[in-house]
């Protein structure tokens, strides 16, 4: 964009900004920065300008950067949950676009402000990172960068394996006498503790039985691991709680794709729509609408999908059928309210079950596929299994859920991970290749239990090689 | 002003290069990957069968970011259609899925457990010569090899405007100009200066290689495949390391002949097998062609060593007569699916020159050991 187009661009964001306040749309203070195409694709390897260094992310720059260069793929921004709110805008974009991509992005930083799963995620993390990438980077420093990486591959390999639900449901059990250690629980105040002093149980035995540790299966496998493993060094253990707290902060967001990018889409279009463009702009803006809303045969497309699941919900609230009047009790005319308490209050999985209605899934055309021998064959169109098979899919953010059972597993400080098998096996090949990685931090023998085509199986890695046995 | 909730800004970004150099970073574990698995990429049919492609892709099986993942051949994936998909329609056929980058894409494709990349022959061939020379090499008579580098060294008042030495040009007319007092600007014809350059000429040792093949009937197509991998890798090493080797294509079944490279890569014969057929032929083409006071001489022979016992006895003197003339002598015995014990490396094991070196190949790892074991440099007389 040239300085004349730039200006052009401040201009029109004030009148963006007045429509998206209008509409309603609540927002931090907003800081676009225009920057070239290698830039924004960094930043969308990395998922953050200032995250540490590592390989992996040099492997998806360079895969991302090479759709890029060939035209085969495209990314019109990054925005950043943080407040202010940070948005990279593409600098080879026209006004137009960009004009478009600042109304998508006001809309996604009202979701991260407002969506009540994000109200745990640091609105700070830009400069927690870079402080983290800088004690990385001095660790490089003083140990090697051999080592680190390799700190780094291990940790990376557990990270979708952390709790996100860390405050909710969860029963902090009765301190039974600290015999084997004490419990950990969240403290709000260095002070907490002394509540307890008023409710002190009798203890009948003082050490009633060894209790197995965690008391209670711990699906904050990388956590755990980070805190009570005996092998890891004080830097490494940094690492790996660096690791975690960063998927802690990007879990939310893979959390809510189809809702948050569904809802930018639906205010993007609605904002754009009531600006005064020329007859050639709204060609250019249509075409780059249709562009992001494009239907995929082999995947959903959040964007798509969340807008009309969104556009759906203000219809059916605004005009309830007879029965819906009459069954739910809806008077009609509450579209916009009921689609901002949604914004606030669900997640993917709950916005697919409670809204996901049989006439979407007919008119949208989805079905559920998978490969049969070498083809790839449609095997079911049925509403209620579809809505279901996109669910279990997002379960979890797409990942197997794995517990620490024991961390004393043969009286030997043996770590014993179990796989909640939900019908889905795990990949085998990938499972012996992550397992030695666990090993690296935890420096015994490692287990792993999952169903293998319906048989128990335990995996375990003993530092030499990998061992399998059917329960 | 003061009350905008926005503000748009443009920066240098030019010096940000973070992106850049991880992917160096991810290149060079690429590199490493592919190092530690030379030997299995060295015989990949992709790459032996990639006649003149220029890029090639290699796999390398030690690259992925392992995580514990759902097993993705039996995953249900959730598509949407243009109306009226019913089941049992076909969306695609295996690895053809996805044409649009959404959904499972090329990274998520089921099957593939290996991450491919793509580099060119010559980068794959400088990994794999790092460390091969040619062994025992030796000062020759006669010098020949040229190394057609050239060399601007010298400044020429004529020459082509091409070669016009700015520098120089506009310091003689400042000089002409102080000299004369003069305040103008021009450039007259005497003020030009040309680069001129010479060639570089060096001369090294002459070096030729005799390449055998037994193409008789009992060399089934792995044993073909062997044989012809080690020499595609050979001729490749030679032609990048060495500039002007000359390379002798034989071919032999009961009788021996010279043919074309073309003809030593692609046609196969049948026939049984005497090797000594070959080894006649190599010494009349050295003593006719290449004397060994002029040339450092390199025969190779790759044979499943199913040869005609009357034979062996003759293969033994003259291989003898072969180690007399030449540098070293690569035997290299595949061992196929008719394997027989009492082949030709076990007639060969009388033979005690150092000069001698036989490499058993059981399976296309060994090719890469046999490029090791036959070109070791010992003495580097010809490093360019």
């Amino acid at each position: 964009m040239t300085p004349e187009e730039i200006l052009q661009f401040e201009r029109s964001l004030e009148k963006i900004s007045a429509k998206a306040e209008e509409f309603g749309l609540d927002y931090y203070p907003m800081r676009f920065e225009i920057c070239p195409a290698d830039i924004i694709y960094t930043f969308g390897a990395y998922g953050m300008p200032t995250r540490y260094s590592h390989w992996s992310f040099g492997k998806s720059f360079h895969r991302m950067k090479t759709q890029y260069d060939y035209n085969l793929s495209r990314i019109y921004e990054l925005v950043i949950n943080s407040n202010p709110c940070y948005a990279f805008l593409l600098d080879g974009n026209s006004v137009i676009q960009n004009m478009m991509v600042a109304a998508h992005v006001f809309a996604h930083c009202d979701f991260f402000k407002n969506n009540q799963w994000f109200r745990h995620t640091s609105r700070n993390m830009v400069e927690t990172m870079a402080r983290s990438g800088e004690r990385i980077r001095d660790y490089e420093f003083r140990y090697g960068r051999q080592k680190v990486e390799e700190v780094l591959d291990a940790a990376l390999a557990l990270q979708e394996h952390i709790e996100p639900r860390y405050d909710i449901g969860k029963v902090h059990p009765k301190k039974g006498g600290n015999c084997r250690h004490s419990v950990s629980g969240k403290r709000e105040t260095p002070y907490d503790d002394l509540w307890e002093l008023d409710h002190k149980q009798p203890e009948t035995d003082k050490c009633p039985k060894v209790k197995k540790f965690p008391e209670e299966p711990e699906k904050d496998v990388l956590g755990f691991i980070a805190a009570n493993s005996k092998q890891l060094e004080d830097w490494e253990r940094d690492i790996a709680f660096i690791v975690r707290e960063e998927m802690l902060y990007f879990w939310p967001q893979v959390e809510t794709k189809i809702m948050n990018e569904g809802w930018a889409t639906l205010w993007h279009a609605r904002i754009m729509r009531e600006i005064d463009l020329n007859e050639e702009e709204t060609i250019e803006f249509a075409k780059m609408h249709a562009g992001v809303i494009q239907p995929s045969r082999t995947g959903i497309n959040p964007y798509l999908i969340g807008l009309k699941i969104w556009e759906d919900i203000e219809k059916r609230w605004d005009e309830p059928t007879e029965e819906e009047r009459e069954k739910y009790g809806r008077p009609g005319g509450q579209g916009l309210e009921k689609i901002f308490e949604v914004r606030e209050t669900e997640n993917d999985i709950s916005f697919i079950r409670n809204y996901l209605t049989k006439d979407l899934v007919e008119k949208l055309d989805l079905y559920i596929f998978k490969k049969v021998y070498t083809k790839w064959q449609v095997i079911d169109t049925d509403w209620e299994r579809v809505r279901e098979g996109l669910i279990s899919i997002l379960v979890n953010g797409g990942n197997p859920y794995i517990v620490v059972e024991d961390s004393d597993c043969n009286k030997n400080g043996e770590l014993y991970l179990k796989h909640y098998h939900e019908g889905r096996d795990l990949d085998l090949f990938y499972l012996e290749k992550t397992l030695p990685h666990v090993y690296r931090l935890w420096g015994r023998n490692v287990y792993l239990e999952t169903v293998v085509e319906g048989k128990g199986v335990l995996f375990s890695f003993n530092g030499d090689k990998i061992q399998k046995k059917v329960l | 002003m003061f009350d905008r909730t926005f503000i748009v800004s443009k920066d240098d970004w030019s010096l940000h290069r973070k992106g850049y150099a991880d992917q160096q970073r991810h290149m060079e574990k690429v590199k490493e990957a592919i190092k530690k698995n030379l030997a299995d990429i060295v015989a990949e049919e992709s790459i032996i069968m990639s006649e003149g492609k220029k890029i090639v892709k290699v796999p390398i099986r030690s690259l992925q970011e392992y995580h514990f993942r759902f097993n993705q051949n039996k995953q249900k994936h959730v598509g949407q259609g243009d109306g009226n998909t019913k089941p049992g329609d076909v969306l695609g056929t295996d690895g053809s899925s996805g044409k649009s980058g959404k959904g499972p894409g090329a990274g998520s494709e089921p099957g593939v457990d290996y991450y491919e990349t793509e580099m060119t022959v010559d980068e794959l061939a400088e990994l794999i010569f790092e460390d091969l020379g040619l062994p025992n090499l030796k000062e020759k008579r006669q010098q020949e090899l040229i190394t057609d580098s050239f060399q601007f060294r010298d400044i020429r008042k004529k020459g082509i405007i091409s070669n016009i030495d700015k520098r120089r040009t506009i310091l003689e007319s400042i000089k002409r100009k102080a000299l004369a007092g003069e305040d103008s600007h021009a450039i007259i014809p005497d003020d030009l200066r040309f680069k001129t350059w010479t060639e570089d000429i060096k001369y090294q040792s002459n070096a030729v290689v005799i390449a055998m093949m037994d193409t008789s009937g009992s060399m089934g197509p792995f044993e073909k495949y062997i044989a012809r991998s080690f020499f595609f890798w050979m001729v490749r090493f030679l032609r990048t390391k060495y500039q002007n080797v000359n390379i002798v294509f034989l071919a032999h079944h009961t009788e021996a002949k010279e043919v074309t490279e073309q003809e030593f890569f692609t046609k196969g014969e049948s026939g049984g097998t005497k090797c000594s057929s070959v080894y006649r032929l190599a010494l009349d083409v050295i003593e006719k062609r290449y004397r060994p006071e002029d040339y450092n001489i390199y025969p190779f022979h790759f044979s499943d060593g199913d040869n005609i016992p009357a034979d062996n006895e003759a293969c033994i003197e003259l291989v003898k007569k072969l180690l007399n003339v030449c540098n070293i002598f690569g035997y290299g015995e595949i061992e196929g699916l008719y394997y027989n014990s009492s082949s030709l490396m076990s007639v060969y094991k009388k033979i005690k020159d150092p000069k001698f070196t036989s490499v058993l190949i059981k399976d296309k790892t060994g090719v890469y050991t046999a490029l090791k074991a036959f070109f070791r440099p010992q003495d580097e007389v010809l490093k360019i």
